[in-house]
């Protein structure tokens, strides 16, 4: 049996959504896994909703579009009500507070709420609200290594923005911490 | 040959491929999903040894493409959908004064203007000759961001060997998603200029032309045995496919491109259930692997083609099956693809109407 | 497309100075904020509005940022092909001459892929109104390199800044257009301030009327921002524009009508 992980990231255009999703998969190549990373675009991406679906596994992914998830990042309502019934039983759904004005409500998964974008008003940098909830997903999906994540930042960072991976680092670590406290609410 | 390894989207990937399989120069003109190939290229152009030309039009793209390729160099454009139904004049003569050059479709939805969203409504276009007169393109039908940057090679490669437009048949999904990809070296594939290339005659030559224009039929007939027996010997010696689990499958999935990728889970899934189910894909859509599909006509109880589209390469699976097998199709249309449930549930039904009546 | 009925209601104690016209429809446009395609189709549809000729007047709409023009006018309207869209009017003013007919369309759609269409359509005089919205950009595919580009302006297709030795120069297609016998009336306009507002739209009046003389074609350009393109905000687009766009395309007249009993 081989393994494999498939993700929903999806938020409003601008939330940093779709580099979220391509630091994971760059990371999942770097711990020599299988990945694909597939977003929405179009028009609907400027200033609207924006999903990449992220899948990583031990052997060729053969379908990138699917339509039930292991887990979910959620950082919108709209997204939130279109990608909660598509997580699978037993699976994991992570939202940011703030965003999410009515919270999820399924028992057959395990909901994890984030303050992320909060907390990276606390850090100074709004922007890293992505990478706190990344962090904390990482830190209860451990699917690919944190030395992996770090790397995959310098990738998918435009050289210019470089100066800001510590921040960032700094934000995940922030986020698997979070992670665990709210872990330690729900169990 | 050590490869490098990237994530790239497969628009990206397409063309630092191009750059690397020597690509001498492209012309193009904007259209989503694609547009990322040009805007990649022009990006490059400083750091590298090729040169890009932003088009007034995909009229004046092609055409641009046909006096490049006729000079003897390795040239490349790629559109979309609307850009390529303009693109088809040129094309035809393109193949008529058998010139080599490589052509990508990232297809969306149409027809007209359509929607941006991926399609496969383009095969007809691709594989039957969208222009005028009896043509054929190469086509090479990727299902993934390594084989959108591997077809490259193989493209140019073939369009030089059979001195023809060879397309990549692609679409607007694998163009914008990530995969990882390992990608060739820069000069792995050595190009020359040929001798019939009109680059300036020399003395002791005689002029070489470049034309589509033979206007004594016994002539023009005779052109066109030559390009119908380059077709037969494509025919023969370059059809390809991927083979996943038909030898013992009681129904075969035929797709190509990125339905064949859906298809593979919805086996997958369908096999957990102890359904017999394989796939077919053709990755040469033209030569088509007419024979495989008779092969496992002989052993497969139905068939079952899956398209983004009304049913275009449906037809060509019938004609290979050629009544011996019940052929049904399943498609989705307009720029929506089909989830793995979707095929797996037809599958499911066709396994309990079909397959339990025949035993 | 979200259609929200927007009933315009006036508070009492205050008075209404703006009303949007019936020949705009209640879909929200979906340009960015501060583009100035939103400015162009409110004084186009005002003036059918003012004009009073709603019913006479068939639209013909590009591909481009513009190409829901049909969501937002409230008149009868065609959608063309990319670059085709003055074919398509002349086919419209063909079969029905008596019809008020205008083109609407951008920088890369008017002359880039339809220059064809656009030199034989004002060369044959064709009795329609031309709009051309030049804000030296392709927006709606993100932002590529448009005729129209200033010469050093970075797009996704220029990014280290449109080198005229390699994509050749700004295109006055304008001025080449002047120069043909068909073309009867010709202006460029802005539409970035209330003054250049308005200017616009007296031509935009005029552009219609002399349609009714049946002398030729009126060709109306319009300089406009990209504040999405130009990656700027649309004040600051707006300053741009001024200092930059309205330099290579000045602004005013460039071809008026011959008054009656005056030469020819
Ligand atoms: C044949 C064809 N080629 C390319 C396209 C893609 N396309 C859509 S709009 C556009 C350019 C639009 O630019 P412009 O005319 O300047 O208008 P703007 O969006 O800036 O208003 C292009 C290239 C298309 N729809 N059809």
């Amino acid at each position: 049996m081989y393994h494999s992980d498939e993700i929903i990231l999806a938020g409003f255009g601008g939330q940093g959504v779709l580099s979220m999703g391509q630091v994971l998969s760059y990371a999942a190549i770097i711990d020599n896994k299988e990945t694909t990373w597939m977003p929405s675009y179009g028009p609907e991406m400027r200033g609207g909703t924006a999903n990449c679906i992220v899948i990583v596994s031990d052997r060729r992914v053969s379908s990138p579009i699917i339509t039930k998830f292991d887990s979910g990042i959620i950082l919108n309502q709209p997204s939130m009500e279109k990608f909660e019934p598509a997580i699978k039983k037993n699976g994991f759904l992570f939202y940011e507070e703030s965003t999410v004005v009515y919270p999820p409500t399924r028992d057959d998964i395990t909901i994890i709420k984030i303050a992320a974008i909060h907390e990276a008003e606390l850090m100074k940098k709004k922007q890293v609200a992505n990478m706190i909830m990344l962090g904390a997903f990482l830190e209860v999906k451990p699917i690919v290594t944190m030395d992996s994540v770090l790397k995959a930042l310098k990738k998918v960072l435009p050289e210019r923005h470089h100066h800001l991976i510590p921040l960032n680092e700094q934000a995940i670590l922030r986020g698997k911490e979070l992670a665990l406290q709210q872990l330690h609410l729900t169990i | 040959m050590e490869r490098e390894i990237r994530l790239m989207k497969g628009n990206e990937a397409m063309a630092e491929a191009a750059i690397r399989a020597g690509m001498k120069a492209y012309f193009g003109y904007p259209i989503t999903p694609q547009s990322e190939v040009m805007e990649y290229l022009f990006e490059q152009m400083p750091k590298r040894n090729f040169k890009v030309l932003q088009a007034e039009s995909e009229v004046a793209a092609i055409n641009m493409i046909y006096g490049a390729a006729g000079s003897g160099a390795r040239v490349m454009t790629s559109s979309s959908s609307p850009g390529m139904s303009l693109m088809q004049e040129g094309i035809s003569y393109i193949a008529a004064a058998e010139l080599p050059c490589l052509l990508a479709n990232i297809v969306r939805g149409g027809p007209g203007l359509g929607t941006i969203q991926p399609s496969q409504g383009d095969y007809f276009q691709a594989v039957k000759g969208g222009g005028h007169g009896d043509y054929k393109l190469i086509v090479l039908a990727p299902n993934s961001v390594q084989e959108m940057a591997d077809f490259v090679f193989d493209g140019f490669k073939l369009a030089e060997k059979f001195r023809g437009p060879a397309m990549i048949l692609s679409d607007g999904a694998l163009g914008q998603m990530m995969e990882k990809v390992a990608l060739l070296p820069e000069g792995s594939l050595p190009h020359t200029v040929p001798a019939w290339a009109a680059t300036g005659k020399p003395a002791n030559r005689p002029p070489n032309v470049i034309t589509s224009l033979y206007i004594e039929p016994e002539k023009m007939e005779m052109i066109n045995h030559t390009l119908q027996a380059k077709y037969k010997q494509l025919q023969k010696e370059e059809v390809r496919y991927e083979d996943y689990q038909t030898e013992d499958a009681d129904i075969v999935l035929t797709a190509f491109g990125l339905s064949s990728r859906i298809c593979q889970k919805a086996v997958d899934l369908a096999r957990e259930q102890g359904i017999k189910a394989g796939l077919l894909r053709p990755i040469t859509l033209f030569p088509f692997p007419e024979k495989k599909i008779a092969e496992i006509a002989e052993t497969a109880k139905v068939f079952l083609d899956v398209e983004m589209n009304a049913g275009q390469m449906v037809e060509d699976v019938r004609l290979a099956v050629n009544g011996k097998k019940p052929v049904y199709f399943k498609g989705r249309m307009g720029g929506i693809i089909p989830s793995p449930e979707e095929i797996l549930h037809e599958i499911e039904q066709i396994s309990e109407q079909v397959l339990s009546y025949q035993n | 497309m979200e259609t929200e009925v927007l009933t315009p209601e006036v508070q009492e104690g205050f008075d209404c100075v703006y009303n949007k016209p019936d020949t705009l429809t209640d879909t929200r446009f979906h340009y960015c904020p501060g583009c100035g395609h939103g400015v162009a189709h409110r004084l186009l549809m005002e003036v059918i509005a003012e004009l009073g000729i709603q019913e006479e007047t068939i639209g013909v709409a590009p591909v481009g940022c513009s190409v829901f023009a049909y969501h937002y006018m409230n008149i009868d309207m065609q959608e063309a092909a990319h670059g085709r869209a003055s074919a398509v009017a002349t086919g419209v003013k063909r079969v029905l001459p008596d019809k008020y007919v205008f083109s609407y369309q951008g920088d890369g759609d008017l002359a880039a892929i339809g220059t064809a269409e656009t030199i034989h359509t004002v060369n044959r005089g064709e009795n329609i109104l031309m709009i051309f919205i030049n804000n030296g950009i392709y927006g709606m595919t993100g932002g590529q390199m448009a005729p129209t580009t200033l010469a050093n302006m970075v797009t996704s297709t220029s990014p280290y800044g449109r080198s005229t030795e390699w994509a050749g120069f700004p295109l006055k297609i304008t001025e080449m257009l002047a120069m043909l016998p068909g073309a009867y009336y010709v202006t460029r306009q802005a539409v970035h301030t209330p003054n250049s507002v308005r200017k616009a739209k007296k031509a935009i009046k005029l552009g219609f009327e002399y349609q009714k003389l049946k002398r030729g074609t009126c060709f109306i350009e319009i300089v406009s921002n990209c504040p999405s393109g130009w990656k700027m905000n649309p004040v600051d687009s707006n300053k741009w524009l001024e200092a930059n766009m309205l330099t290579m395309y000045p602004l005013g007249d460039i071809k008026v009508p011959v008054k009656e009993g005056q030469g020819e």
